[in-house]
């Protein structure tokens, strides 16, 4: 008797068998943005790998914090490779995550029945801005502290809970080895908790409501057609798996050829160096309240920055909601133009924010 | 026999290709999972502490000692233990049990070294008496420098 006769007898697997052997991808012009997702997922797989290998050598503390990452990338055998490794698949991660982003948006694939999976997937990005921002202070140097200065003190202009809020983060009113030790525990224990069940939940509704087709190619076909399919085993799998190893691919070119930087230990009384700026990915935010006055209409400058992006926040999760017309199934020129507006907004700001002084 | 003759030309050489090209893919998928493996194996092994081997240490001064009696002290990165017997004699050993690692105490009512995770004791020249120990603890050489009850007592590695 095989296993899968003894499993089968015991759990019944019938429908798991089903599932695989019905399990279809339609083919059409726009499918390759179908791959993004599953890149970014294989990105987070590659965190959670190089993550926990960190966590063997890394110690949370103001006072060894630095020397316990300095020690991986020059003591541990191909400790370099692990950490290059996680910080720049940090980095591409976050990349295809915008990138998946915008593509469903840009497709409509948010409308109905997909409104759950569109909001998980938003949580997600957050999320991972999340997971950025904390994992950013962990080694403990002075750019990631300066940086943390910054981040925490934009939330403490959030109006009425600001100040609790960072009080929060930081573990008291400055950053310190406290907020290194809050940072910690977000970043390898509650973020990671919540992220996976968010991207359980995520799967499971992509896999329960297949991929979405188009709107524009949807609108185009005669009632009753149905696209070509692919099936998904083992066709669609194995051009994935080859997407991933592209993903591989230039992550290893990356991780080795241009090794993350490790600056100077984090020193509370050190002047703020020249030229302190988040991560790319907060460059757009940071740059919009730089630009900010400090008053306007009687209110603080940054207090408006930071409910704006609040409510920009609100808004991206209800997408699904607002644009009626594509749930209908009718196009929605307005939703296309917030999308490209989005992205020029995003993109330009990120630019100007980079080369800016 | 005229079936055969019904096989397209390249169905033969076709199941080879599949073969080939699957085999490929398998090199590739192993390949790769070994190219990982090895420096994911080699990242686990911890680096060599750069620390050398402790040949000595101070192990506190004989006026801090009563008769019959004993002190833990720190050899290196292990704890050692310093036993001044009924007669006044100093003597050193490693306080490591050689059973599981336990750190060894003095029993003054026996004059014995004893270890509490599994009731092994030594006599006062390292000995196993009874219990799990598989052998006696290393004994180590024991100067004093200076005079009285000042002196320091140096403890080295034979």
């Amino acid at each position: 008797m095989n296993l899968g006769t003894w499993l089968d007898e015991r759990l019944d697997l019938s429908g798991v068998r089903h599932f695989i052997a019905e399990k279809g991808v339609p083919v059409h012009t726009q499918k390759i943005w179908y791959y993004l997702g599953g890149m970014t997922l294989f990105l987070f797989g590659v965190q959670i790998f190089t993550g926990i290998l960190l966590l063997l050598y890394y110690r949370p503390s103001a006072s060894e914090a630095y020397e316990s990452v300095q020690f991986i990338v020059t003591q541990v055998q191909f400790g370099w490779l692990i950490r290059n490794v996680h910080s720049w698949s940090a980095n591409l991660l976050i990349g295809l995550a915008f990138a998946h982003f915008f593509s469903v948006f840009f497709l409509k694939s948010y409308r109905k029945p997909r409104e759950l999976t569109w909001v998980t997937g938003i949580l997600l990005l957050f999320l991972m801005l999340g997971f950025g921002f904390s994992g950013y202070l962990l080694p403990w140097d002075e750019l990631a502290y300066f940086a943390t200065k910054v981040g925490t003190g934009i939330a403490g202009a959030v109006p009425v809970v600001g100040h609790f809020t960072l009080r929060l983060l930081r573990g008291g009113d400055d950053v310190t080895g406290a907020t290194l030790s809050r940072f910690y525990g977000l970043h390898v224990a509650i973020l990671p908790a919540v992220t996976t069940a968010l991207v359980a939940l995520h799967l499971l509704f992509v896999q329960q409501q297949g991929m979405s087709v188009p709107l524009s190619i949807e609108r185009k076909l005669k009632p009753g057609e149905r696209l070509p399919q692919m099936r998904f085993f083992p066709n669609y799998i194995l051009r994935d798996v080859l997407a991933w190893y592209v993903v591989l691919a230039v992550l290893a070119a990356l991780a080795a050829f241009y090794p993350w930087e490790l600056g100077t230990k984090a020193d509370p009384f050190a002047v703020v160096p020249p030229g302190i700026r988040p991560e790319w990915y907060f460059l757009a935010m940071f740059h919009t309240l730089k630009l900010l006055p400090s008053h306007v209409l009687g209110v603080e400058g940054e207090h408006l920055g930071v409910v704006a992006f609040g409510m920009a926040a609100l808004f991206l999760i209800l997408v699904p909601f607002l644009d009626r017309r594509a749930s209908r199934g009718e196009p929605s020129r307005a939703f296309t133009v917030l999308a490209v507006l989005g992205l020029v907004y995003l993109v330009t700001f990120t630019i100007i924010g980079h080369y800016a002084k | 026999m005229a079936d055969n003759f019904n096989i397209p030309p390249f169905a033969a050489s076709h199941f080879d290709r599949r073969t080939f090209l699957d085999a490929l893919l398998a090199v590739g998928f192993v390949s790769t999972a070994a190219a990982i493996a090895y420096p994911v194996a080699r990242y686990l092994v911890p680096p060599a502490s750069g620390e050398p081997a402790t040949q000595t240490a101070v192990a506190g001064r004989v006026g801090a000692l009563g008769l019959n009696a004993a002190a833990i002290f720190k050899f290196g990165s292990k704890p050692g233990i310093v036993v001044r017997t009924a007669e006044g004699e100093i003597r050193a050993f490693s306080a490591v049990c050689t059973h599981l690692d336990c750190t060894v105490q003095f029993k003054n009512d026996t004059s014995q070294l004893w270890c509490a995770c599994h009731n092994g004791t030594y006599d006062l020249g390292g000995a196993v008496v009874s219990g799990p120990p598989p052998r006696g603890l290393e004994q180590f050489v024991v100067n004093l420098r200076g005079e009285g009850n000042d002196a320091e007592i140096v403890v080295s590695r034979s």
